[in-house]
């Protein structure tokens, strides 16, 4: 048995993480938190150079091709390092609907743009309040054009191109929906910024009106690719809630170690150290079911279904529980603007809902569960 | 990353999986499957008498305490070949639960600081589940903070003279032998004045009584000793290092990889999936199905949190902290499993075994369950291991740290 990430990956890891460390330090995330600019173009930038973006798109479409496990492990380091970028969006979300769904031709366009840092793509999937579901699509195509609003587009105000998930179809059922890829730069579209939990993140309202828009998948396939695309992008928000978990344990076991009341450090008080205990023991349990979600995403395992939503929902939940406890253990300093606490606390609770809340992915992962059993 | 055998780890466990495929007591299988904590009993047979049979039968054929020494009744395996016979020995492994404590605590701390003829004298037969041992630290006045405990040891002559009380013995009425651990040295600091020793549970003045648990149950016992004496030669370590000795035994204990821990989850999905409530099946429900959903993540992170260690273990690596979350997590969550359990039955929920087997187990499990809590550190002293030794974090300020033992206050008010 080796459920473990290989020297490799653990090296681009650390390659990765110091990397980040230098170009997106807590002052570079706050710039992008207070409005400065809508992105850190920078970083992306650098991103590309360093091929993290097409770390897991093949080589003959403009990618370093090295795969999932890879792509994982600098999702960590996302998380870790809070990297206000449009990162799952265009790499988890846009690149993986592409490396699913589309044509050749298609691929050839954008995955490209993705690996080298021109193109930034996402998922226009959500209609106001509610989650995945086809009937919260309204959103229609017809003879390839698309007309209706999607909110909110995680990262709409910065993406050249998004994946649009419409209604070609009544009949009640999944095949009712399919995706099309719209060029956002082009005619027919309106973007408006709305504000938002976590401001280092851009949300959109986007509306369609009689939008060109080519299909990715067939028609009637939307739903079905939909699915795959989320319970990937799970795996690997999850791997950046985990890095996330973690940065926010250490600010709390640091602070708890430098800050003195009652004459000791407050790290020595039962009170704050079972805290920061039963952070640690969520982060890890969540690691363990991110893991279990790399090992089925990188095998195309007939288990991911129920292993991305396992790791989605322990992730959700560590990294919520490790940023609200953070903020704990700092007391009042904690709330303030100027400590970084509320940035993870910002990043986690919006994570927690990006690709649908809690409870749709424990519906989903009891459903799955009593799929395989009855199998 | 993946989850297959070495080509060396698929023969081990093909040969460890043939053998006891041909060997094991196939009769039982069905029951200890179904077996939960609280509740591991056999209808129609003395479950000690067949985890003894099999456990010779174990030894004899060369299959038992793995990881030991062959000198001492082991195979001289490595502690990824253990993991592995685990695996294969499946629902069996419930038999071994009786030799828990000896193997996994008085025979690693045996063989670190018993003597040479001795290793070799009751080492074998513990193997062999011919001879039992138990564990005598915890005291009525020293339970997690073991090294408060009172029982005396004084030197006459060549022997030691043993009086006190030792609560909380795990099979101390089915044992043969324990290790003890006294205070030899009331006048220094509680750490400093403790001496381990092994003695023969027959041994004139030792007495054994059941403790009657709140679950109903009796597995554990108070051992008193009267005038025992023990030969200085059954002492393990020096004069006054016994903390240290007992660290070794503590460490062992925390350390079990890949024995699986239980959750209650697989009870309590298997039971949601067949119960109909009110409004229809359980597991429909929305409510149930996000408590179930939030156990089901706990369950697998543990799960996989092993699979992790064991990796460590395959590659020839020391596992790292993540291991020691098992117990902190599964004790509180089958007690929480057990009482929805039974709060989905509404108020007949309260009536042993109405629903059959399975709500029963339930019962049982939540009635079990405050002692995994407690017994081998409490949740408290989990969180504090996590904290200080994981974390980094300081350790309890200790206001009796440097004053002598006799000195230590010993009421409260």
């Amino acid at each position: 048995m080796n459920f473990d990430f290989s020297d490799d990956q653990k090296q681009l890891r650390d390659q990765a993480r110091k990397f980040l460390a230098e170009k997106c330090s807590p002052k570079a995330v706050r710039a992008v938190l207070d409005g400065k600019a809508p992105y850190d173009k920078e970083l992306w930038k650098g991103l590309a150079e360093m091929g993290f973006l097409g770390v897991a798109i093949p080589e003959e479409f403009g990618g370093a091709g090295a795969g999932h496990l890879e792509l994982c492990v600098i999702a960590e380091e996302m998380g870790r390092a809070n990297a206000p970028v449009p990162f799952s969006s265009t790499v988890y979300l846009a690149a993986e609907a592409l490396l699913i769904a589309g044509s050749d031709a298609q691929k050839k366009k954008w995955l490209p743009a993705i690996a080298a840092g021109e193109a930034i793509g996402t998922l226009a999937l959500f209609e106001g309040k509610g989650n995945p579901s086809p009937k919260n699509v309204k959103l229609t195509a017809a003879n390839g054009v698309l007309n209706g609003v999607k909110k909110p587009v995680a990262d709409g105000t910065v993406a050249d191109f998004a994946v649009v998930a419409a209604r070609t179809g009544s009949s009640g059922r999944d095949g009712d929906i399919s995706l099309f890829l719209v060029d956002l730069k082009a005619g027919g579209v309106e973007v408006k910024s709305l504000t938002n939990l976590d401001p280092t993140r851009g949300q959109a309202e986007i509306t369609f009106r009689d939008c060109k828009a080519e299909p990715l998948g067939a028609t009637g396939e939307g739903w079905s690719i939909l699915t795959q695309v989320l319970d990937r992008a799970a795996v690997l928000c999850a791997f950046e809630q985990v890095g996330g978990s973690d940065r926010a344990l250490e600010m709390g076991r640091d602070y708890a170690l430098d800050r003195i009341a009652f004459g000791r450090q407050i790290g020595s008080f039962q009170a704050v150290k079972h805290m920061l205990a039963d952070m640690y023991v969520s982060a890890t349990l969540a690691r363990s079911n991110s893991y279990y979600g790399a090992w089925a995403l990188s095998t195309n395992a007939s288990e991911l279904p129920e292993a991305a939503a396992a790791a989605r929902i322990s992730a959700t939940q560590a990294f919520q529980h490790c940023a609200k406890n953070n903020i704990q253990v700092h007391g009042g300093m904690g709330f303030t603007w100027e400590f970084d606490c509320h940035m993870y606390y910002r990043r986690a609770n919006a994570m927690a809902l990006g690709l649908g809340s809690l409870s749709y992915w424990e519906d989903q992962l009891i459903d799955r569960m009593r799929k395989k059993n009855a199998a | 990353m993946n989850f297959d055998d070495t080509p060396q780890e698929a023969e081990f466990r093909a040969t460890a999986r043939a053998w006891i495929g041909a060997n094991a007591p196939k009769q039982y299988e069905e029951e200890l499957r179904k077996s939960s904590l609280g509740r591991t009993q056999l209808k129609n047979a003395n479950i000690l008498e067949v985890a003894k049979a099999w456990q010779k039968k174990k030894a004899d054929a060369g299959w038992a305490c793995l990881h030991w020494p062959k000198e001492y009744g082991g195979r001289g395996s490595s502690p990824i070949e253990r993991v592995i016979w685990q695996q294969e020995e499946g629902p069996f492994g419930q038999l071994s639960r009786m030799f828990i404590i000896g193997h996994g605590m008085c025979g690693p701390t045996m063989m670190a600081f018993a003597r040479e003829e001795h290793k070799r004298t009751y080492l074998p037969p513990l193997a062999s589940g011919e001879k039992v041992w138990c564990q005598l630290f915890s005291e009525p006045a020293g339970g997690s903070d073991v090294a408060g405990l009172r029982t005396r040891a004084e030197k006459d002559g060549d022997d030691w003279v043993i009086n006190g009380q030792k609560i909380w013995t795990s099979g101390a009425h089915y044992s043969d032998y324990g290790i003890l651990l006294t205070r030899t040295d009331p006048t220094v600091p509680k750490h400093k004045g403790l001496t381990m020793f092994f003695l023969d549970m027959k041994s004139p003045g030792v007495e054994v009584r059941p403790i009657k648990q709140a679950s109903g149950a009796s597995d554990f016992n108070e051992v008193y000793f009267t005038n025992v004496r023990i030969p200085d030669h059954q002492r393990l370590g020096e004069v006054g290092d016994g903390w240290n000795v007992s660290l070794t035994t503590l460490m062992n204990e925390r350390s079990a990889i890949g024995a699986a821990v239980s959750t209650g989850f697989p009870e309590l999905f298997e039971y949601c999936s067949s119960l109909m409530l009110d409004d229809g099946p359980a597991i429909e429900d929305r409510a149930v199905r996000s408590k179930l959903a939030n156990w089901a993540v706990k369950a697998s992170g543990l799960k996989y949190t092993s699979m992790r260690a064991i990796s460590a273990l395959s590659k020839g690596e020391r596992p790292g902290p993540e291991n020691s979350i098992g117990k902190l997590v599964a004790g509180s969550m089958i007690q929480d499993v057990a009482t929805y359990a039974l709060d989905l039955q509404g108020a007949s929920g309260v009536v042993s075994a109405e629903d059959g087997e399975l709500a029963g187990r339930f019962q049982a499990m939540l009635l079990r369950a405050p002692g995994t809590r407690v017994e081998g550190g409490t949740d408290e002293i989990m969180r504090n291991i996590i904290a200080e030794r994981v974390l980094g974090l300081p350790g309890d300020i200790r206001v009796d740290k440097d004053v002598p033992f006799n000195k230590i206050p010993t009421k409260g008010r």
